[in-house]
């Protein structure tokens, strides 16, 4: 989870940044700058893909040990029709695990800081299905989960859920006590000092969360798979791939795999522009420094 | 910067004479509220406020000067209802209403800090004390919009407070007390923070403001030149515990204007507040 983090970091600036500049990309510095930063990934994107077809044609691997970039734009086109039901099969756990997450995080944060009983009551709960391992529940979750589709559905969510619940909760009590005492001043009532001000408060945390669950929910969803064992129609990207190490059809193992991280880059994507969105206008973290 | 004084009475007989400018209520008025024998001690033992007792008038501009932990912010915040005195009474004689239900809706605080929510325009910023009483939008236009006016902000309606410079924070922070057109104003140190020729702007026209709405103002302040400058009576405090050492009024006319920061009467009260303040912290280390 730390490292996803740590590594978000970096990658969230230039995105941020670009998003910043559109005002004023009539200024033809501005416009290189931009054209640079979409020039330099696309570039370096294409050396390393030379490099493997290079290397492949060069060094004669075999194609079961390391297929070259265009056996695997083959097998992507020519296996769509196994790989994309997949995909799909993927995505929908992971978005429904994300949105139940959501939900259930900012209700819990909301409950949990409403007083100190119920956060000490509940909290080590949270805290306890976060840190034992997904791998390690996965097979009691089967067992008493009715499908094999709604047991990775929960493992899933159990995995997202954390990161949005305490990120959540720690904004919802980061509230400037001067605002909490200007509120009581004018006489606002618990909902009103919710409402209006400790979830705008928590958003930014909230949105952290959102980023670092959204990750999360992909990798869960592919980790819950692979300890369900599932098989057959109906499964996900993760025993795709499974089946094309058994079978050594590593162009497709290949293609499932870039199909993986597309999907994971897509939605971290997603979630900082969502971020970035929201907070433009006003927090620290989205304004660009003016120096 | 006191030196031992030759002529302790200040120069109340100032060639504008007093009260030449505006006419103020007579002293005898029934106070809008009053403190009576105020202790307060906080959870960690210390004695915040002993013994504190004022009674504050209609129209009067009363600064509350003091070192730092004088207990001035403390009265301030009792009078706003923030938190209870250990012991005494805080009276609202000139109330029809229970005291809570009236305080909620006639007391206008402004912050050291600025404290706006920075996710909100300037106007909803502004809207925020109609809107916890359950005024909409619209219904709120007007208010929200002459608050804006008088701080000089109407075109500022809808920037966010990160694009605005200290000041013209400080004046949405005073927008949004006045909006609520409360009776009585509560201000704790609002200018601190800021350069000196904003303050001194600030101090201006929130002189001017005072001058045309006749409300009671209640002002925190360890700057002695800013309490002459704005008051017409300075309650001066000491620390540990914080208590009233002086209660002193400044006969000086309004309006004031910056020629009046140069004035010899100037001069005078602040060497008086001056020493007033001096006399209690030697006071305190003699004990």
């Amino acid at each position: 989870m730390s490292t996803l983090e740590t590594t978000s970091k970096p990658v969230s600036t230039p995105a941020a940044a670009v998003q910043e500049e559109t005002p004023s990309s009539t200024d033809p510095n501005r416009l290189g700058e931009r054209l640079i930063r979409i020039l330099i990934p696309v570039a370096m994107l294409g050396a390393l893909i030379l490099l493997w077809a290079w290397y492949v044609t060069a060094y004669d691997v075999p194609h079961y040990i390391l297929p070259s970039p265009s056996r695997v734009t083959r097998a992507m086109i020519e296996d769509w029709h196994i790989l994309g039901p997949a995909l799909l099969v993927t995505l929908k756990i992971t978005f429904t695990a994300l949105a139940m997450a959501l939900v259930g995080g900012v209700a819990l944060a909301v409950l949990l800081i409403q007083s100190k009983w119920i956060e000490l009551a509940l909290y080590p709960y949270a805290v306890i299905l976060q840190v034992t391992p997904i791998v390690a529940i996965a097979p009691l979750i089967l067992i008493y989960a009715p499908t094999t589709q709604s047991a990775l559905l929960i493992c899933a969510w159990l995995v997202a859920f954390f990161p949005i619940l305490s990120n959540t909760a720690q904004g919802l009590k980061s509230v400037d006590h001067n605002l909490l005492n200007l509120f009581e001043l004018y006489g606002a009532n618990r909902w009103q000092s919710l409402y209006l001000l400790r979830l705008p408060a928590a958003l930014p945390y909230f949105l952290t969360g959102l980023r670092i669950g959204g990750g999360l929910a992909l990798i869960a969803a592919v980790v819950a798979e692979f300890a369900a064992g599932s098989a057959g129609a109906g499964s996900g990207l993760a025993f795709r791939l499974l089946e094309s190490q058994f079978r050594l059809n590593i162009p497709r193992l290949f293609a499932a795999l870039i199909l993986l991280s597309v999907t994971g880059v897509l939605i971290f994507f997603a979630t900082s522009l969502i971020s970035h969105l929201l907070l433009h206008k006003w927090h620290e973290s989205a304004v660009k420094r003016e120096n | 910067m006191t030196t031992a004084t030759d002529t302790n009475a200040p120069l109340r007989d100032s060639p504008d004479g007093p009260g030449a400018g505006t006419a103020r209520p007579a002293q005898t008025a029934r106070p809008i509220v009053s403190l009576r024998a105020i202790n307060k001690v906080f959870s960690n033992g210390t004695v915040a406020l002993k013994d504190m007792s004022l009674d504050v008038r209609p129209g009067e501009f009363i600064s509350l000067l003091g070192p730092s932990g004088c207990g001035k912010s403390t009265v301030l915040r009792l009078i706003a209802g923030l938190g209870e005195a250990t012991s005494g009474a805080i009276d609202w004689p000139s109330d029809r209403q229970d005291r809570q239900g009236s305080a909620d809706h006639e007391i206008g605080f402004v912050f050291q800090e600025p404290t706006l929510m920075p996710w909100a325009s300037v106007f909803n910023n502004v809207w925020l004390p109609l809107r916890l009483k359950g005024r909409s939008r619209a219904t709120s236009r007007e208010d929200v919009m002459n608050a804006l006016e008088m701080v000089g902000l109407e075109n500022f309606a809808n920037a966010y407070p990160r694009e605005l410079s200290g000041g013209m924070k400080m004046r949405v922070s005073i927008a949004r007390a006045l909006v609520t057109r409360p009776k009585l104003l509560l201000m704790d140190e609002p200018f601190a923070a800021l350069d000196e020729i904003t303050r001194f702007k600030l101090n201006n026209d929130l002189l001017h403001l005072w001058e045309s709405f006749g409300w009671t103002v209640i002002f925190v302040t360890h700057s002695v030149f800013e309490s002459v400058y704005l008051s017409d009576r300075i309650v001066v405090m000491a620390a540990r515990p914080g208590r009233v050492v002086a209660d002193m009024a400044i006969d000086a006319p309004y309006p004031r204007e910056d020629d009046f920061r140069t004035s010899t009467v100037y001069n005078d009260y602040c060497r008086d507040v001056s020493n007033a303040l001096h006399a209690a912290m030697d006071e305190k280390a003699d004990a």
